[in-house]
């Protein structure tokens, strides 16, 4: 006789009425494929832990978002978020659908040059910017956008210096009914430090204005905020083009549109409560076409999305370690991945299916990572069906901030693999090794021995 | 390893207390180890069983059975 499939003995309590901060149950179908390949076929080959990315879902993301906010709008261009996920392959297939790069310090300017893009097509965002990456940025005629007043000044000493205009546009921050307002980066709309910087770049005619940018925030859940920013960037346009008879070219809404992940302490899960991108396509488009631009001066439409293209086109698979019981008679789960290569376990609540067959039983656990520290927790309350150690799992919606965040702590980075649009695993990045770590390290010869 | 007595557990793994009103789910195969304990098998002989019945290697058998034996003592259901 064949014998049957184990589950280990499992006993639950039955509470009705009563509040469960487990919540019910949420994974009823294995992950068992990606892209039609084999989970367990991915972590035979791979090893575990592993990211996958699908080029398959990335390209569906970014041609679909086209789709959307082109039918609105006629002007549009995405640039692709470097800081989300720079892997080179990512970024390439982004720029392979049309997206220019949109990068927030020297090393991501360099990785998009470095990829391919022109330096004319690469934004350049952020308040760290050096002399020479300025110098660098004019230069290649890149536009930069400009966070702060000492950066502002800074340019145009240098376009004095370098007897070049450079191509410049300013970050905006205001107040779009949002909490928290993200006043921090750029020049305040409100209280007037915008058009006063504006006002500044106009007399000198040492910088060329040719945007406007603004980035309200992230995991956005009110499309309607975008829909202020668009109104007041294309205020902002307007007045230009009455005062200093100057036409911006473009209008950059930044990023900031949820992916389908749920945040940490939201009541519903992130697949029910975050916009689909026609609703903040509808905002802006309709902010900027209702504000009254001439028809041949309407602004291009830029666009820095990330997070909401990329995240769900990212799986993290890895395995049990072992199963405990923790004091107060909790089921603890112990995974090989942790908040190190996982960063966004942090502030989201990640979907997390078995990668094999299971039955409906489930039991209220805790998943932990593999890292000798307290806060390594991947998801402090989740009912899971029961897994055993070598079971599989996958975790869903990791495509954004994760490989870029990821840290080589207590353990080393897994590789990445890019399944193909053809269903062909490609590794995209291998795993770290020792000499990987210690290449950058150098010891004093009086420390290279001792007695123990 | 005793069960109590008026513990009750039907057929679908509904599993009730009655002397302090608790219910529990329990699945298929904690359901066949309440029973056997409370036939008064011995543990060995259990462990037996299900290593007969299921693909299962006998360490990973023995840790969970014990762990179950310890979910049965903290929610009472054991003279």
């Amino acid at each position: 006789m064949e014998k049957k499939t184990y589950e280990r003995p499992i006993i639950k309590p039955l509470n009705s009425g009563l509040m469960n901060k487990f919540g019910t149950r949420t994974e009823y179908t294995p992950k068992t494929h990606i892209d039609g390949v084999k989970v367990k076929d991915l972590l035979a080959e791979f090893g575990s832990p592993l990211f996958v990315m699908s080029e398959d879902k990335i390209r569906q993301n970014i041609q679909s978002a086209q789709r959307i906010f082109e039918t609105r709008y006629p002007k549009v261009q995405f640039a692709w978020s470097y800081k989300t996920n720079y892997l080179n392959a990512v970024c390439n297939v982004f720029h392979q659908e049309g997206s220019w790069g949109e990068v927030v310090s020297m090393f991501e300017y360099n990785k998009a040059l470095k990829n391919g893009v022109p330096a004319d097509k690469i934004l350049f965002n952020g308040p760290d910017k050096t002399d020479d990456d300025l110098k660098t940025a004019v230069k290649n005629d890149s536009p930069i956008h400009i966070d702060h007043l000492d950066e502002l000044y800074r340019l145009i000493e240098i376009s004095d210096e370098m007897h070049i205009k450079p191509r410049v546009a300013i970050r905006v921050n205001m107040d779009t009914g949002i909490y928290p307002m993200w006043d921090r980066f750029g020049f305040n709309y409100e209280n007037g430090e915008a058009w006063d910087a504006i006002n500044k770049i106009m007399a000198t005619d040492k910088l060329n204005l040719i945007g406007l940018h603004c980035h309200i925030g992230t995991f956005m859940l009110t499309p309607s905020a975008y829909g202020v920013a668009a109104s007041k960037l294309s205020a902002l346009a307007l007045n230009i083009k009455k005062r200093y008879d100057k036409v911006i070219t473009y209008i950059d809404m930044g990023g900031g549109f949820a992916s389908k992940n749920t945040l940490k302490g939201s009541y519903q899960l992130g697949t029910d409560a975050v916009p689909d991108i026609e609703e903040y396509a509808e905002q802006i488009t309709s902010s900027i076409l209702n504000a009254g631009f001439e028809t041949d001066e309407l602004p291009y439409l830029y666009l820095e999305t990330g997070r909401a293209l990329v995240d769900d086109a990212g799986f993290l698979l890895g395995s049990v370690i072992s199963n405990k019981r923790l004091s107060d008679g909790r089921r603890s789960t112990i995974l090989d991945f942790g908040v190190n290569i996982l960063f966004t376990a942090f502030w989201y609540d990640h979907k997390i299916s078995p990668a094999q067959e299971f039955s409906q039983y489930t039991e209220d656990t805790v998943l932990y990572g593999p890292l000798c520290m307290n806060i390594d927790v991947v998801r402090e309350n989740v009912s899971m069906p029961p897994l055993n150690a070598g079971d599989n799992v996958v975790v869903h919606y990791v495509g954004a901030y994760n490989i870029t965040q990821s840290m080589q702590f207590i353990s080393l980075r897994p590789a990445v693999v890019m399944i193909d649009t053809k269903g062909k695993p490609h590794k995209i990045k291998s795993s770290e090794t020792l000499e990987d770590v210690e290449k950058n390290e150098l010891l004093p010869t009086h420390l290279n021995k001792f007695e123990l | 390893m005793k069960i109590r007595k008026n513990v009750a557990v039907s057929d679908s793994g509904f599993l009730f207390n009655p002397l302090t009103g608790d219910s529990f789910s329990v699945n298929p195969i904690g359901q066949t180890i309440i029973s056997s304990f409370k036939e008064n098998k011995p543990e060995s002989e259990i462990l037996e069983n299900i290593l007969e019945e299921y693909r299962v290697d006998k360490n990973t058998a023995e840790k969970d059975l014990n762990d179950f034996k310890r979910m049965l003592e903290n929610y009472k259901l054991i003279d």
